[in-house]
């Protein structure tokens, strides 16, 4: 049984830092939806997006060569360089950043004003373009990112554990890292989103587009801030994602992973994107770890397995039953 | 008066088009470029379509008709398949290639309808093997059950011919696909007295911390991978992280390709798979595809695919069914054939060393033939292994026979299953 207690607390480690990689993902959305109303569909693809741009940069791939090739008969490929990661990182955030000028300058621009629904479904036609434009860009072979982002069991942590227990426990090093790089975001964005001018006008800007616009306030500067904040945070999600994965085409299904998240933890909370996360991760891991064991077997006679994708969902509305907002959300009043 | 003009011009096109598309072969290749698992689907697709290329270029087609091999985009999604399917059978389709368990699943009761052929090489519902009960589909060389019969008779050889008191774990894709071998792994088990634990992985895969925390708590002394797409790569990955030997980690073939392998970098180094065809470039067919398909601009991708695993697979799959062709052509006696007369030829179906030598490929696949009554072949496989260093896959054991006997009864049972749910009578064969 000591086992068995060890056993779960490893697990619900491990689900407290999955559940931060969780929460990369769904901070991008929480970002958006706080400053503009918008639940942002195509934020997964934009974490896909900002991963293919860094490391087809870094490489050297020429951008849209296929297209290129096809038209003019010619075979290029690759410039020949390979950027140093911090130049590819700069360059990348240049693009991210000229990304959110473009959605805001022919997209949203024409959509001021108009119900949170057609903006929705405008940020999905967004999500297929992207794909789109990222396929022909840079094509959609398997990448691997060069960045020195540490990967594999933290061996520090598992000979400790196991001088303590007898069991090593196993923590992965890139979710150490996720979880550095994710308390670092949570903290900029909250003093930048409670104390800096602009941070007051990105949610003016959300509660209100023609108030915001009446007091000064440019909602076409504001959307192009939080439109690159949202592609940076993505571009991290990206890259801790594809670290583990290879950047491809799938990176766009990590939303799936976020929505529960942002169920639990509210639209509009940064810290509540994270402890969201974390209770969704300790949640699944735990749940599968428990229904999935011997012990359960013999006790009830069956075990489950693949538990994860669905318990995700259960306990988010679960949480929804109690409070619709999330747990973190902004309570909607509404006059009738 | 415009109407008129117009309608004129297309019926025009169309009586000029006519005699064009009625001397052509017609092989519409249902592909996926696009979409989360479309890296993969891109090297099959350009492997099948640079051989039909090249035997257009080089040969003037088969038979002296040319090939048609349009592509039609589905995202690998069975649904987008069928109407791909739908739309493209009436074109004079020989035979289609689905590169789906799912789409396959779909497409066999269709197929059968509209009697056209499919061919589902390594992948599919196993039991449609029984070509009594299942006459237009066909899977040959190998099937899953096969597959997974050739892993456990490598791991017997490895461990001197006993897997007593062994511990398999099969990392499964939760879906029809994944689900495929556990029969056959738990009748194998009985056998030969290994304990099979069943990790099964959600879709699309990309968290599985679960179950390699459970792999490395319960160190099963092997772990076989039946997955695809991201699925493969976070495994490999994960697998690496927990420090699984990575010598006893064997994929199924869709998982053994170099997409799986490479994100890991060094760390997948030693990695297996089962494989029912050869690896690498060595053959003197790449010459042909480099002069006549790559050279000439004409490649269906950039070029940079041809020898991956996946690309040789989509080539070897072209390669059989155009031998299919050419047997069909010779037992009717017609160049430009039917979707009836591909179905006799494939069901007449012989691979040796000479016709293979024949067309550049000697040693690329094993000898097999089909029959009515056998749709599937011998199911031989390899096992093929991953040098990070070289960024290359070997062949490490020649072409294993699996357990027939074992996996026989399974193919009787379920494709008796299948007949009685669907009221088809047999004994077409006898």
């Amino acid at each position: 049984m000591y086992d068995q207690l060890l056993y779960g607390i490893e697990a619900a480690i491990n689900g407290l830092m999955t559940g931060v990689m969780y929460s990369l993902v769904a901070l991008g959305f929480v970002l958006i939806f706080k400053a503009s109303g918008i639940f942002n569909y195509a934020q997964g693809v934009m974490a896909l997006f900002g991963a293919l741009t860094l490391v087809g940069i870094q490489s050297g791939q020429v951008p849209f060569a296929g297209l290129i090739n096809a038209i003019f008969g010619t075979n290029i490929q690759n410039f020949g360089w390979e950027l140093p990661a911090i130049a590819a990182i700069i360059l990348t955030i240049a693009m991210m950043i000229l990304f959110a000028w473009m959605v805001e300058r022919y997209l949203l621009k024409h959509l001021i004003n108009q119900e949170p629904i057609i903006l929705f479904m405008a940020t999905i036609g967004l999500a297929y373009f992207m794909e789109g434009v990222g396929d022909l860009m840079w094509g959609s072979d398997i990448k691997k990112i060069d960045l020195p982002i540490p990967q594999g069991i933290n061996n520090t942590i598992d000979s400790l554990t196991y001088d303590w227990f007898g069991y090593g426990f196993y923590i992965d090093n890139l979710d150490i890292t996720a979880s550095v790089l994710a308390i670092i975001l949570v903290v900029t964005l909250t003093i930048f989103s409670q104390y800096s001018s602009t941070g007051r006008a990105l949610r003016a800007v959300a509660d209100d587009h023609q108030a915001a616009l009446s007091v000064g306030i440019s909602l076409r500067s504001i959307w192009v801030i939080v439109w690159s904040i949202a592609g940076f945070i993505a571009l991290v999600a990206g890259v801790m994602w594809g670290a583990k994965s290879g950047v491809q085409f799938s990176l766009s299904l990590i939303t799936l992973k976020a929505l529960p998240v942002l169920m639990l933890g509210g639209f509009t909370s940064i810290p509540g994107a994270i402890i969201g996360g974390m209770i969704i991760g300790v949640g699944e891991k735990v749940f599968e770890f428990v229904v999935s064991s011997s012990w359960f077997g013999d006790a009830m006679g069956f075990t489950m397995n693949a538990t994860e994708n669905w318990f995700a969902y259960v306990l988010a509305l679960v949480f929804l039953v109690f409070r619709p907002q999330g747990l973190f959300g902004e309570k909607i009043i509404e006059r009738v | 008066m415009k109407f008129k003009k117009l309608t004129a011009i297309a019926v025009s096109a169309l009586v000029a088009a006519s005699p064009l598309m009625a001397n052509e072969l017609e092989f519409p290749s249902i592909s996926y470029r696009t979409g989360p698992f479309g890296a993969n689907g891109a090297e099959v697709a350009d492997g099948f379509s640079d051989y039909m290329t090249l035997l257009n270029e080089r040969d003037g087609g088969i038979g002296g008709v040319r090939i048609n091999a349009e592509e039609c985009e589905t995202g690998f999604n069975a649904e987008k398949t069928v109407e791909c399917y739908e739309a493209t059978k009436d074109s004079g389709a020989l035979v289609y290639t689905p590169l789906s368990t799912a789409a396959t699943y779909q497409l066999i009761p269709r197929v059968t309808a509209d009697q056209i052929p499919l061919l589902s090489m390594g992948y599919g519902r196993t039991s449609v093997s029984n070509g009594d009960v299942f006459p237009y589909v066909f899977n040959f060389p190998a099937n899953y059950w096969t597959g997974a019969s050739v892993i456990v008779n490598h791991l017997l050889d490895i461990n001197g011919g006993s897997l007593e008191g062994k511990t398999i774990a099969l990392a499964f894709h939760n879906s029809a696909f994944g689900k495929e071998p556990i029969r056959t792994l738990e009748a194998l088990g009985e056998i030969y007295g290994f304990d099979l634990t069943l990790l099964p992985i959600d879709s699309p895969g990309q968290e599985q911390k679960s179950q390699w925390l459970q792999v490395r708590r319960e160190k099963p002394d092997y772990v076989l991978l039946w997955g695809w797409g991201v699925m493969n790569q976070v495994a490999i990955q994960e697998a690496a992280n927990i420090r699984f030997p990575m010598e006893n980690l064997i994929g199924v073939w869709w998982s053994g390709s170099d997409n799986d392998v490479i994100p890991a970098g060094d760390a997948s180094n030693g990695y297996k798979a089962v494989t029912f065809h050869n690896v690498g470039t060595d053959f003197p067919v790449f010459d042909d595809i480099q002069q006549y398909v790559v050279d000439a601009g004409l490649a269906a991708g950039t070029g940079e695919n041809v020898g991956t695993i996946l690309y040789n697979r989509g080539l070897y799959q072209a390669a059989i069914l155009a031998e299919a062709v050419k047997v069909a052509q010779a037992r009717s006696g017609v160049a430009d054939i039917t979707a009836e007369m591909m179905r006799d030829g494939m069901e007449n179906l012989v691979i040796n060393d000479e016709i293979m030598e024949a067309v550049g490929l000697k040693g690329f696949g094993p000898n097999f033939t089909v029959s009515c009554a056998d749709h599937g072949g011998p199911g031989l496989g390899a096992i093929q292994q991953w040098d990070a260093a070289s960024q290359s896959w070997s062949l490490i054991t020649d072409f294993i026979e699996p357990d027939m006997e074992v996996i026989q009864p399974l193919i009787d049972a379920d494709s008796a299953a299948y007949a009685a749910e669907n009221g088809i009578e047999t004994g077409r064969c006898n």
